[in-house]
């Protein structure tokens, strides 16, 4: 093999480091799309789930909306479906949990979580490729369907312009990204507590209210309203739903993308943080 | 400990139905079946208090997440107040009205989730094999099943339904007839039964058909939610569901039109509102033959 000996004296080079790693991550990222993919039976349950909840916040919100229409800036048609674009949300940023965590908190109860960081992967880098694959699959089948279902019982608002869908779908990337950023965190405390559970569900209701998925944030009032949109809660329902129903347009929606960017990057940074903390100064149980 | 001559019925899944045929209709036969009721009463309150004792271990912990779960549990109604902020009426109903679907419902969910919400685990115990270890245990399967992982901290939420409950029964301008005030501790109780028996009912979905454990929440969690609005919100034909396909309005909707002096939407006759204890004896009975027919069906992994 005479060109194989020049290439191993070669210094590393860092650029094919690189896509070796992103390699890596891509196939973490594949193999998780494909794990959720297996499930069909589970896929078709939380799917009629999803559509059952959309149904039921649909009609409160069209007795609302007749009540009072205009409210909070959304006529009928778009208030309905913010809710439907709420229930696609909700499995893509797995909000109401099913994630990564559920995968690492079995690993802290058994002890793999130590085999975790022996690996030469880094910990957060793997469980956010893992993450983002389950994603991908959740807004192919379980997003897809609720807007299909939601698009066909009730008066639905599509955007009308077609680039509105790939800013979309860029804001979707970037809830899930900010959801990974705080599911992390929450996950993270397992390493002190050795049971996140408790931390989980108290985070996940927080969640849900001050995502917009239960009420729009635009009806909270005065202060708490203000505060509501710029917390990270409002990128991962509120900040999407907004540009899918195009109340920003053109280089408008920098704002509202912005807003998320500057919240992935600061939990990403966050969770790398306390990860450092986690692993220099944690003993790892079980085994 | 009860009879163990009583022990073996529900325990396997040929026994049950020998342990009928040897009893027989007749006196006998409702004694036995008090009797097994009973007993399994009795295993369900043993199980649940092993599970307090062992999470009472971590006593701060508890207190903890018992008054973070009250807490998070009032963000749940804190919705329905914001939506009054923006209107006087939803569906025709004012806040007490809704603060007296809210508590019922919520109360009743609360409850059944509370006694038995531990079924739901049902196909991951098939899966994992845990479900043969129950079944080869001196007391019933089911008892067992509903009494594993008792969690004391589910009380939060009949708790705070309870509150919201209290409120609304001050606010509300009812004049109270010995049937109304005899109309509500009967939903409740009715209610709980209602949820619990549509808990095991979904979960025995699971025998057949493994993975189905997030479809019950449509009509555990998403019915909860459905009643905690008015029936008049909904399109008629969802209403009608709920009465004749799984009878969720006989949990609070029915019985509230009568306790709040309301029209029936549907325009159904008033006996429907009185109707709820036959209601939960049937869906009691359904959930019964099928966790029968399920255990019959049920074939272990051997693992």
């Amino acid at each position: 093999m005479l060109n194989a000996a020049p290439a191993e004296t070669r210094p590393p080079d860092p650029r094919a480091d690189l896509t070796a790693s992103l390699g890596l991550y891509a196939s973490v990222a594949r193999g998780a799309f494909r794990r959720y993919s297996t499930y069909r039976a589970a896929t078709l349950a939380g799917t009629v789930t999803n559509t059952v909840f959309g149904c039921i916040l649909a009609y409160t919100f069209v007795a609302l909306w007749r009540a009072r229409p205009d409210l909070g800036g959304y006529d009928l048609d778009q208030a309905v479906t913010f809710i439907w674009v709420c229930q696609a949300l909700m499995p893509t940023t797995a909000i109401f949990g099913g994630g990564f965590e559920n995968d690492v908190q079995t690993r802290f109860r058994s002890g793999d979580i130590a085999v975790d960081l022996y690996r030469p992967v880094d910990f957060q880098g793997w469980w956010l490729a893992s993450d983002l694959g389950r994603a991908g699959y959740h807004l192919l089948v379980r997003g897809g369907a609720p807007l299909l279902a939601g698009s066909l019982l009730f008066h639905f608002r599509l955007p009308e312009r077609p680039l509105t869908w790939l800013v979309f779908l860029l804001s979707v990337l970037l809830a899930e990204v900010v959801s990974f950023g705080l599911r992390f965190l929450v996950a993270l405390t397992g390493f002190w507590l050795h049971d996140s559970d408790g931390v989980r569900s108290v985070t996940l209701v927080v969640a849900m209210f001050l995502s917009g998925m239960l009420l729009p944030l635009t009806l909270f009032p005065g202060w708490l309203g203000e505060l509501a949109r710029v917390l990270p809660w409002a990128a991962l329902a509120q900040v999407p739903a907004d540009l899918f129903l195009e109340h920003a347009t053109g280089p408008a929606v920098l704002g509202p993308l912005g807003l998320q960017l500057g919240w992935a990057a600061a939990l990403i940074g966050a969770g790398r943080g306390v990860q450092a903390l986690a692993t220099r100064k944690v003993v790892v149980q079980g085994g | 400990m009860a009879d163990p001559g009583l022990v073996p019925a529900p325990s396997g899944p040929g026994s049950a139905r020998t342990g009928f045929a040897r009893t027989g209709p007749g006196w006998a036969g409702v004694r036995s079946g008090v009797a097994r009721a009973r007993w399994a009463a009795r295993s369900w309150w043993l199980c649940a208090a092993m599970w307090t004792r062992s999470t009472m271990s971590y006593r701060a912990s508890f207190a903890m997440m018992l008054a973070a779960n009250l807490v998070i549990a009032f963000l749940d109604f804190a919705v329905i107040i914001l939506m009054f902020r923006h209107t006087d009426t939803l569906g025709g109903w004012n806040l007490p009205e809704l603060g007296f679907l809210y508590g019922t419902s919520g109360f009743a969910l609360g409850m059944a989730n509370l006694l038995i919400g531990s079924v739901d685990a049902l196909g991951e115990r098939i899966r994992t094999g845990t479900l043969d270890v129950m079944l080869i245990r001196p007391a019933p399967a089911l008892a067992q099943l509903c009494a594993e992982r008792f969690s004391l901290r589910r009380i939060g939420r009949p708790v705070q339904a309870a509150a919201v409950l209290a409120w609304s029964l001050a606010a509300l301008d009812v004049r109270w007839t010995w049937d109304r005030v005899l109309l509500v501790p009967v939903l409740l109780l009715c209610g709980t039964a209602i949820f619990g028996a549509i808990w095991v009912g979904f979960a025995c979905l699971q025998f057949w058909w493994g993975e189905a454990e997030e479809l019950q929440n449509s009509f555990t969690y998403g019915g909860g939610l459905m009643l905690q609005y008015p029936p008049t919100v909904f399109a008629k034909d969802l209403v009608l569901g709920v009465v004749f396909g799984v009878p969720l309005a006989f949990v609070n909707w029915l019985p509230a039109l009568r306790v709040l002096g309301r029209p029936d939407p549907l325009g159904l006759p008033t006996a429907f509102q009185y109707a709820s204890p036959v209601a939960a004896a049937l869906c009691v009975a359904v959930a019964g033959f099928a966790w029968r027919a399920g255990l019959r069906a049920y074939r272990g992994t051997g693992s």
